[in-house]
């Protein structure tokens, strides 16, 4: 078992014949994820090719989930376009729209989450400007490589891919029962809580790590959040402690802002609820070495 | 990107809001010229993006041109708070009675917007939101229906503005929605919110922040970048599509990944510790797809910054092949070669992930001392920092 995302997840593709879309498509198809079909408008009726296998196009997310019974959507379209594509994976009720694209506007993810809020939450938001979820060796929707760590028993959570993909590769001979990049924006569709909530009720999750970077307060909300709900082991890691305030660290969200959003204030806010927080990626594998053993 | 409070003041009067008439000089001389359109008396405010200006006397009054010019000649060039006034905003005077404030900013908590209003303006929010809480309001906006009348006066009774204002306020409110959503604000702030002698309620100050990421539906807001406060190094990343932030250190930092690289800071400024105390150069993100070419953009800008003295690049590749990685450093260091800007510094490289066999081969055997190959992040961060305070 995993969480959101399992062997049974049958996948569309928003945005298949873009080219970042058909280079994920063939990369999630290779690591053994359902992959039922993909949507473009202007394409519909059509067919793609990966390496043998011929991937219908739809012309919306809802005539998709329709002929192929899809319950996920990884959305590859350009920034101007994704509030459009997000709003029609809600409008179709999907349960689970991972959202990759990088340089969304703000406003566009508000209108977007509110409309989710509108329609009563019938679907998880992932992201946007995220690498996705995996449960290794069963799925992979989105682009964290499949090949870096096999399945296990530590939930990871985490605003950043590529540390996602760095801590994956620490603990590669521990394993992963699922890992959720949530993005790096100000504004997203699953915060740290959802997921600490997510592997604490997941029964093949022991332990789980939490990666956070400098910039808002999620961090220290899901602290709170630990301390009345989460009895796994927490161990955290945060990003930016070296960061200088008022510049942003390459991700929208990652700005120090005044004393708020401190890497430092993270930290003590997670230690504080038990929560034992690395200084660099190798000391938190190491901590949770610790822990699993 | 934050904005002056000329261009705010510019962007309030182009969506229909009450402001005094103002202008901006860069020259004394410029100054004089738009005091003697404004007439009378005039405010000359120093413009930098930083508070307690006036506190540092950034903000004189002036009777007339020749006292506008005098002033603006004391102003320009200050240093408030480590930012150099370049130009000066002079703005028409009022007859302030009241002073309120006004706000819409973005709730990441509640993922949605979030109207402060409160009747006590002319002094700092957060100030006022711990000594008088019950004078501040908080308003959640739903970001799918927004600020429409209805919604003001819930505000307006919220924050309790004085009745002879209510309605100015309402109207204000609306517009200032509008215009915090046509530009893509993220922060649109009215400190004071001013009711003047003659009634009128105005809009005296302004501090806004865009949303960067929506530039591609505003190309007018190009024009709105500080090109003074602009790094020279930063400008040539952005013209190359990198994601670079200048920092005061002496370790080029290259990496793939905002997390990563804001990781790889950190691990060198611990690695620093011991060695002399030195720090990361600066934030620089490849991105996620990197090619050999936008690695030899990367070690192009960060090798143009003359405070580094080691490079630490740090990639883990998970949709980066290290072979790419590894071609566009060997590649990068033959291209500067080639324009007769040969490279001193020593690189310090870790791959990890996809493909990393084949890029540290490739990297072992172009055999160029002045690369070294590191196989963890820590050990890596250490050499460069070595090599780093060797350097000084």
């Amino acid at each position: 078992m995993a969480i959101w995302l399992t062997k049974d997840s049958k996948v569309i593709v928003q945005g298949i014949t873009g080219s970042e879309g058909s280079k994920h498509t063939k990369r999630m198809l290779a690591a053994g994820t359902n992959v039922v079909g993909g949507v473009n408008p202007r394409k519909a009726g059509t067919t793609v090719d990966f390496d043998g296998v011929s991937l219908p196009v739809f012309a919306t997310v809802a005539e998709a989930i329709k002929e192929t019974g899809a319950d996920v959507s990884v959305i590859f379209v350009p920034p101007a376009f994704t509030k459009g594509a997000v709003v029609e994976a809600i409008e179709a009720e999907i349960p689970l729209a991972v959202v990759i694209t990088e340089g969304v506007p703000v406003q566009d993810s508000a209108a977007f989450w509110a409309l989710n809020i509108d329609r009563g939450q019938k679907t998880r938001i992932i992201g946007p400007n995220c690498p996705g979820i995996a449960s290794p060796g069963a799925s992979n929707a989105g682009i964290i490589p499949a090949d870096i760590t096999p399945a296990g028993r530590i939930g990871l959570v985490s605003k950043s891919g590529t540390l996602t993909y760095q801590m994956m590769y620490e603990l590669r001979d521990i394993g992963f029962s699922t890992a959720v990049g949530i993005g790096g924006d100000p504004i997203i569709g699953t915060t740290h809580i959802d997921a600490l909530k997510a592997f604490q009720d997941d029964p093949d999750t022991d332990a789980i790590v939490m990666i956070g970077e400098i910039g808002g307060d999620a961090e220290e909300r899901a602290a709170e959040f630990i301390k009345a709900n989460v009895t796994k082991p927490v161990v955290g890691y945060i990003a930016g402690f070296t960061a200088p305030p008022g510049k942003t660290m390459g991700h929208a969200g990652a700005i120090i802002s005044g004393s708020a959003g401190t890497a430092d204030a993270k930290k003590a806010a997670l230690e504080a609820v038990g929560v034992k927080v690395g200084k660099t990626p190798s000391e938190t594998a190491r901590l949770m070495r610790e822990v699993m053993s | 990107m934050d904005l002056f409070e000329y261009q705010g003041r510019d962007l309030f009067e182009r969506h229909g809001l009450p402001v005094l008439g103002g202008g901006v000089a860069e020259t004394p001389q410029e100054a004089r010229a738009i005091a003697e359109r404004l007439g009378g008396k005039v405010v000359v405010k120093a413009q930098v993006k930083v508070g307690g200006r006036g506190k540092a006397g950034g903000v004189k009054l002036a009777d007339g041109a020749d006292e506008a010019e005098a002033r603006a000649t004391d102003i320009l060039g200050m240093d408030i708070k480590g930012h150099t006034v370049h130009k000066v905003m002079l703005a028409e005077t009022a007859d302030i009675k009241e002073e309120y404030y006004f706000s819409y900013l973005l709730d990441r908590a509640n993922r949605t917007f979030l109207c402060i209003a409160s009747v006590a303006g002319g002094m700092e929010i957060e100030t006022v939101a711990e000594e008088q809480p019950d004078r501040v309001a908080k308003i959640a906006i739903d970001a799918s229906k927004g600020v429409d009348e209805a919604k003001a006066r819930e505000i307006v009774a919220a924050a309790q503005y004085p009745a002879e204002v209510a309605e100015q306020i309402v109207d204000i409110a609306v517009k200032l929605w509008q215009a915090f959503v046509a530009e893509d604000a993220t922060l649109v702030e009215v400190n004071p919110l001013a009711k003047v002698g003659d009634g009128r309620v105005l809009l005296l100050d302004a501090k806004i922040t865009l949303d960067e990421n929506a530039s591609f539906r505003h190309p007018d807001h190009e024009a709105l970048v500080d090109q003074s406060a602009v790094d020279p190094l930063e400008q040539a990343a952005k013209a190359k599509n990198l994601n670079y932030v200048k920092l005061d250190g002496e370790v080029g930092i290259i990496g793939n990944g905002a997390g990563l690289v804001m990781s790889t800071l950190d691990v060198v400024a611990y690695a620093g510790e011991a060695h002399g105390g030195v720090k990361p150069a600066n934030f620089l993100d490849i991105g996620g797809g990197a090619s050999a070419q936008v690695m030899a953009n990367g070690l192009e800008i960060v090798l143009g910054d003359p405070a580094v003295k080691s490079v630490f690049v740090n990639v883990f590749g998970g949709i980066t092949a290290c072979d790419a990685v590894a071609n566009g450093i060997i590649q990068a260091l033959a291209l500067l070669a080639e324009r007769g800007e040969s490279v001193t510094k020593p690189l310090v490289v870790r791959l990890d992930g996809n493909n990393a066999e084949e890029g540290r081969a490739i990297l072992d055997s172009a055999n160029n001392p002045l690369v070294e190959r590191v196989d963890t992040m820590d050990g890596a961060a250490e050499r460069a920092a070595e090599l780093a305070a060797a350097g000084k």
